[in-house]
């Protein structure tokens, strides 16, 4: 009996610690690795291990860096952990010096997220140094400042953020990615916008099938009967590109998306507008629907941050000032012209025009001999499409991850109201500018914060003129 | 209608029988004047209402085909709408960028074409809610009972009142959203009697009202002129119109077209033209506004 | 697998001073939602900035636990009146976006490398709660029945949290019956027809904006003071969803609704987290990771929304016939 109390007395100890976690953090995963390597410059695709305990084999978690260098590992919990750089993934041109290495030894504090810095030279360097004093092994963030964990949470990462670059650089460079940035926030949220005006309801869940794109394009691209079949025509001038697993990928994500839109407005919201339920109702539904979604997703592909394995390392193109990789740049054509057919198609047909008909007054579309529930299934459908779309083009840009599509929301909630509720010209309007201020506003602040001033332009907006910049003056008391 | 009623109505009509039935002519004693007023969506003008005046004690009826501006009329003049030029003044005051609540405290009181009974509260707290200046509507005085008590009380035994002359007095206990359509036209009526207003604008109060309530609608509304209130209407049934209307204004693409008496209204070619020829419930028209009334 | 263990910790959890800090801001929820029709999807912004004015207060500068919470307080009412005075004269859609971005700023704001010095950045602040322990006038010793126990600082805990719980249910439901709730209660119906009868509808939205942000602010504070350290991290935008789906699950506009829904989606969750915890690891479940628990249970919460909004829209103890009045 006394025993039974002291098990029960520890677990409820035990739990009243944990709860706390468990209630708000465990979403954000605690403790964590991280890194960016850019000595001497930023270096892609690199392999990181992280095993358990120094001497352990046992392996907790792997990384790439991206484009700009970073790499992430969640952990689960505090320890010692042992991270390693594959040496095998660096590039020809550069060594690991022998101080720090290619190996170290780290230990984690509860709720840390620590930073590890590995360091490569090229050989010339290294034959230099090798006699001075190297650099500590590792630090904590608090010495990285610039980039540490913080603007890999806000969501979206920043280039030419690099030390060195003159303000006219940077500035081009910025903008060119905030003009990347805002593009994939107008794709993805010109749905959210015209799924507002056809039904007044607020798709909380539409950030979350932007996720679900981003995830279906990697698993196809990972499929080895895609790349199986890439083989076939490897080589082969447009073929190769058609047969690239995230071609298809992409073209498979989009259609699974409008597949998903359409569903849902067909099995799920058509039936509860049909059975009265009020509009606050729905957005909690749509806010259940989001939570769902997001975490089985998280179940089924894991938490961890991954690029996309097709058009991972290229050579940047020079243009003038600006430096844009073949992949940013195929994004930003992608974009545009997916922008304009999706403008040309609610302009010029008969469903567009039905679709800006009943976003705009949907009682008098109904009077007037439109199909409004037709119309509303084509939305979502378009809507979830697009989002997909949006999504992968996200994930190429930056990291495939569970909760892109949640950081994605808040911006394409500030597009839409800096566009003006409900019209679809004023989310892509609304989206540039937001992926602009955002990329922008580290010219002069930390890029922790380019979330922050993109929702403060949405404030401002809603100050000055609520109706935002495309949308009609409405009237309010 | 009482022999009084009718020589209340008589009275009124005595002191309007020297005024001219012109668009935007001036009243011996006009509670409300509004000049200059316009308002317009998107390039479409709305209202353009160069000058208007409306008699105290008189009901006067606001007439037009659909689209003609009527609503959005009413919705500037009570402060529910911002106008893009023009001022207008209630008992001499100027309501220009007033909100709505304090045009109602200045004791013009509107209602709504849609009814908007508050469907989650009771109609006796409909009724309490429009009381004006309760010291427990502030948030401190709420706290404590005895500040409100006593208020509450008079409150409570005038809204009763004002509910059984509505014949709502049983209903008092039930949510207001399980009254009938016409029920609820006569409980917001009969709310915006308790907020002690000296006009009530009534926003199309027979739209949806079963055939049977419509007498008693009109003999409410007559009522409210015998007890010396100013009402304006929108309707659009002529017959109601024709029978108790002191003055008519009649609307037409947002502009005054024409104002008299039943009898100069019926006879007036512009208006006929304008309206009474014209089927007046053909949706859309070609008229200014269309589809914002709604 | 134990059951009785898994029973006694989720009513553990029922009572314990986490659920208590959920319902003293489901009740903060409840005055902008169930009675005022306001919606706030950025709740856990009122409990972030609560939770600092502790932490910042007692961690940055020092000052007594008391005057921190009076920081905590003031720190909320700023917060509800930034977020009211631009969108409360607009639709309320607006609110419902400008809270949920506005909460995440904030989140973003006080993790951010220049705010450090002030809130202590990604490492938040910790040992908040000496003053408070320090206060504690009930005797060191174990109490409990059932199984279920606690210790005199956990009991000391309790007894103020739920103290403020029982006052602000006081407050609530003398405001909600009197002519003030009655104006609240009419904006929710049709804030126009308010309108109309002279009230000034902006004045009250904001004074339940701040009133339920206030509460709000409380549970974050009493929720430094529980773990004693907090991060921002701790203040993800799930947590407001997790407020929604337990105020939906008591019953909106109900005094007890949300009292009730805190403490019976805690009990659900945790049940539902030990049960899966102890299937795994008897290897019942060969798909399901250990680490996927936490994942599945927001899922959880999710699917718990939507069959609650399709199946219960009046929740536990909420009122049909209400519900159904409200077809506009």
């Amino acid at each position: 009996m006394r025993t039974r109390l002291v098990t029960v007395l520890l677990a409820v100890i035990a739990a009243l610690m944990v709860i706390p976690g468990t209630a708000a953090a465990d979403a954000q995963g605690g403790e964590n690795l991280n890194g960016q390597i850019r000595q001497p410059t930023t270096i892609e695709g690199l392999e990181i291990t992280v095993y358990e305990g120094f001497e352990g084999d046992e392996v907790i978690g792997e990384a790439t860096t991206d484009s700009e260098g970073k790499w992430e590992v969640g952990l689960p919990g505090p320890g010692d952990y042992r991270v390693v750089l594959d040496e095998g993934s660096i590039p020809d041109e550069y060594v690991v010096p022998e101080k720090p290495g290619s190996e170290l030894e780290v230990s984690v504090r509860p709720e840390q997220e620590r930073t590890v810095v590995f360091r490569l030279q090229t050989p010339a360097e290294a034959a230099e140094e090798s006699a001075e004093a190297s650099q500590e092994a590792t630090e904590d963030e608090d010495g990285g400042g610039d980039a540490g964990a913080g603007s890999d949470e806000a969501g979206e990462e920043v280039p030419g953020a690099e030390a060195g670059a003159s303000f006219s650089d940077r500035f081009f460079q910025l903008t060119v990615a905030g003009l990347t940035f805002g593009l994939i926030i107008a794709i993805s949220s010109v749905g959210l916008s015209l799924i507002f005006g056809t039904t007044r309801m607020i798709n909380f869940a539409h950030g979350d099938m932007v996720t679900f794109g981003a995830f279906m394009a990697m698993m196809f691209a990972n499929m080895t009967l895609f790349s199986s079949l890439h083989e076939v025509f490897e080589g082969v001038p447009v073929l190769d590109f058609v047969f690239n697993p995230l071609v298809l990928g992409l073209v498979l994500a989009v259609v699974l998306g409008g597949a998903l839109g359409a569903g849902l407005e067909r099995f799920l919201w058509r039936p509860l507008r049909r059975r009265n339920v009020a509009l606050i109702q729905m957005f909690i539904v749509t806010i259940g629907f989001s939570l769902v979604l997001r975490h089985m997703l998280l179940v089924v592909f894991g938490a961890r941050r991954d690029k996309y394995p097709q058009f991972r390392i290229q050579e940047a193109w020079e243009l003038g000032p600006v430096s844009i990789t073949p992949r940013d740049a195929g994004i930003l054509l992608v974009a545009v012209v997916v922008l304009v057919l999706v403008a040309s198609m609610l302009q010029f047909t008969r469903m567009g025009k039905a679709m800006r008909a009943v976003a705009d007054n949907r009682d008098l579309a109904e009077s007037s001999g439109i199909d409004v529930d037709r119309v509303t299934l084509y939305v979502w459908g378009l809507g979830g499409a697009l989002s997909a779309l949006g999504g992968v083009l996200y994930g190429l840009n930056a990291t495939v991850h569970w909760q892109m599509g949640f950081h994605l929301l808040l911006l394409m909630f500030a597009a839409v109201i800096l566009g003006g509720l409900g019209t679809a010209y004023g989310a892509m309007v609304g989206g540039l500018v937001v992926g602009l201020v955002a990329m922008l506003s580290t010219l002069w602040f930390s890029p922790q914060l380019m979330n922050v001033w993109a929702l403060g332009i949405m404030i401002l907006v809603l100050l000055v003129r609520p109706q935002g910049i495309l949308g009609r003056r409405e009237r309010v008391g | 209608m009482s022999s009084e009623s009718r020589t209340a109505g008589e009275a009124v009509r005595d002191r309007m029988a020297g005024v001219e039935p012109a668009a935007g002519v001036a009243k011996p004693d006009p509670i409300l004047k509004a000049s200059g007023v316009r308002r317009s969506f998107g390039g479409l003008t709305a209202v353009d209402v160069e000058h208007l005046e409306v008699q105290r004690g008189t009901i006067t009826a606001l007439i037009g085909p659909n689209g003609a501006g009527k609503s959005t009329l009413f919705n500037l003049l009570t402060g529910f709408d911002r106008v893009d030029a023009g001022e207008w003044s209630f008992e001499g005051r100027r309501l220009n960028g007033l909100g709505g609540h304090r045009v109602a405290r200045q004791g013009m009181v509107r209602t709504f074409q849609l009814t908007k009974a508050l469907t989650r509260l009771t109609v006796l707290d409909n009724m309490l809610l429009a009381a004006p200046g309760q010291a427990g509507e502030r948030l401190l005085g709420a706290l404590y009972r005895p500040v409100w008590r006593r208020q509450e009380e008079q409150n409570r035994a005038r809204a009763m009142e004002l509910l059984a002359r509505f014949k709502l007095d049983a209903k008092k206990d039930d949510l207001a959203g399980s009254l009938s359509g016409g029920q609820r036209k006569l409980l917001e009526m009969a709310r915006s009697l308790m907020v002690n207003p000296s006009m009530v604008m009534l926003d199309e109060p027979m739209a949806g009202v079963n055939p049977a309530l419509v007498q008693s609608l009109l003999g409410h509304i007559t009522s409210l002129r015998d007890d010396g209130l100013t009402v304006l209407f929108v309707e659009h049934d002529m017959d109601v119109i024709m029978g108790i209307s002191d003055w008519i204004v009649v609307l037409a693409q947002g502009r005054v077209i024409a104002e008299g008496r039943p009898d100069d209204i019926r006879s007036n070619q512009e208006v006929v033209d304008a309206y009474l020829g014209a089927h007046h419930d053909e949706p859309g028209g070609t008229a200014p506004g269309a589809g914002e009334e709604a | 697998m134990d059951f009785w263990n898994i029973l006694v910790l989720s009513l553990e959890t029922a009572v314990g001073p986490i659920a208590a800090v959920y319902v003293l801001a489901a009740i903060g929820l409840n005055m902008h939602f169930g009675y005022t029709g306001l919606l706030n999807f950025g709740q856990v912004g009122f409990m972030l900035v609560g939770a600092y004015g502790v932490g910042i207060g007692v961690g940055t500068f020092g000052l007594s636990l008391w005057t921190a919470v009076l920081l905590s307080i003031a720190c909320a009412t700023v917060l509800a009146l930034l977020l009211g005075i631009p969108t409360l004269r607009l639709r309320a859609d607006y609110l419902a976006i400008t809270t949920i971005a506005v909460a995440e700023a904030g989140r973003l704001i006080y993790r951010a490398e220049f705010a450090r010095p002030l809130t202590g950045g990604v490492y938040g602040r910790q040992s908040l709660a000496e003053g408070f322990y320090a206060a504690n006038p009930i005797p060191s010793g174990r109490y409990g029945l059932l199984g279920v126990d606690f210790t005199e600082n956990q009991l000391w805990l309790m007894v103020v949290t739920w103290g403020l719980v029982a006052l602000a249910l006081a407050l609530t439901a003398s405001l909600m019956h009197s002519p003030w709730g009655r104006v609240i209660k009419g904006i929710r119906e049709d804030e126009d027809a308010v309108r109309s009868l002279g009230k000034d509808v902006f004045v009250y939205k904001t004074q339940s904006l701040v009133l339920g942000g206030v509460l709000g602010g409380l549970g974050g504070a009493m929720l430094a003071i529980n773990q004693q350290n907090i991060t921002p991290d701790q203040f993800m935008p799930q947590v407001t969803f997790y407020l929604w789906a337990m105020l939906l699950l008591g019953g909106a506009a109900r005094t007890f609704g949300a009292v009730l829904g805190p403490m019976v989606l805690w009990f659900l969750l945790t049940a539902f987290d030990e049960t899966l915890r102890a299937l795994v690891s008897a290897d019942l479940l060969p798909f399901v990771d250990g680490s996927d628990i936490g994942a599945l249970r927001h899922a959880f919460v999710g699917l718990a929304l939507v069959l609650l909004i399709v199946y219960r829209p009046q929740g536990l103890i909420g009122d049909r016939k209400e519900m159904l009045v409200n077809v506009k």
